[in-house]
């Protein structure tokens, strides 16, 4: 036998925790994208081990979107900080007020 | 005979004591990998850095997908992130010039890392006390195909994706249309509405080098 679901699970929570409290901890928007993407990650851990659990594709299935979802997500977002910075040369949250309008 | 039967059940009994330590030795290092990556991801003060921890996490979460006999989600998982999404974060990092450590000493509120702290806290707790409630599992098994059985993990992925979830993935596409033209009209320089300052800027430059 392999390693117990329950184990999988409490680590995708444990990312999950570490990414929301990176988020509200950093100020940099960029680091901020980053803890969104551990975030995602910790999501898609849960996913495939349902997967297992239940003996179903469709977690996997599900982890494929998902990958697509942030990827693009990455894309847009990526082109927001970019329009902010050309705007003004900081990277904290509190700049993006700026961006009204 | 005996002694032939027992043997075999012995080397049995063997290979799956190895199969377990060695399912047990991916899950440790993955682990291991995913809360060093996510701790550097957080703690670190050059954004460079961040993006290189996040690697390390991607690829734990690798390591996890390979241990629940998810290749394909691996294979994907290493190429879509740490191949583009994270070269993707370093391309923005260097173009714009932020790679310099951030100002923690200016915080607009002093509770803000304490609360943040608590914050996390409360997710986790939150999660694992709620996934506690139906024993992690609550759905009913096996609707879109089973994992286990027959075939490659990449033909299973496959047929699913184009008979059940063919409309999903039809709007994949539409999605990532979307995204692409999205960030073409984002990052235009000039000429666009609401890109006044930039396009100044870029008037005075080619003025200041034409006169």
């Amino acid at each position: 036998m392999s390693v117990p679901s329950a184990w999988y699970l409490v680590l995708a929570a444990i990312l999950f925790g570490m990414g929301a409290t990176g988020l509200l901890v950093r100020r940099n928007v960029l680091v901020m994208f980053m803890c969104i993407e551990l975030m995602l990650n910790a999501v898609n851990l849960t996913f495939v081990t349902f997967a297992r659990l239940l003996n179903d594709i469709g977690g996997q299935v599900d982890v494929l979107f998902v990958l697509v979802v942030a990827a693009a997500e990455v894309v847009v977002g990526l082109a927001i900080i970019v329009a902010l910075f050309r705007r003004r040369a900081a990277a904290t949250a509190d700049d993006i007020h700026i961006l009204k309008g | 005979m005996l002694a032939s039967l027992q043997s075999v059940l012995l080397a049995d009994t063997s290979a799956q004591a190895l199969a377990h330590a060695s399912a047990w030795a991916v899950f440790l290092v993955g682990a291991a990998m995913i809360l060093t990556g996510a701790a550097g991801v957080i703690l670190l003060r050059n954004p460079v850095h961040c993006a290189l921890m996040l690697v390390v996490t991607l690829f734990g979460v690798a390591l996890e997908f390979i241990d629940q006999s998810a290749d394909f989600l691996a294979a994907v998982q290493i190429i879509v992130y740490a191949g583009a999404v994270v070269i993707l974060f370093l391309f923005v990092i260097m173009f714009l010039g932020v790679d310099r450590k951030e100002a923690i000493a200016a915080e607009p509120t002093k509770l803000q890392k304490p609360l943040a702290l608590l914050m996390g806290l409360v997710v986790l707790v939150e999660i694992l006390a709620l996934s506690r409630v139906d024993h992690w599992v609550g759905g009913t098994p096996a609707l879109s195909g089973a994992l286990n059985g027959p075939g490659d993990n990449v033909q299973k992925v496959g047929q699913a994706v184009y008979t059940g979830y063919l409309l999903p993935f039809e709007m994949t596409a539409a999605l990532l249309v979307i995204a692409v033209v999205a960030t073409v009209v984002l990052s235009k320089r000039a000429g666009g509405a609401g890109n006044d300052e930039a396009g100044a800027v870029v008037a005075e430059e080619s003025s200041e080098v034409t006169s």
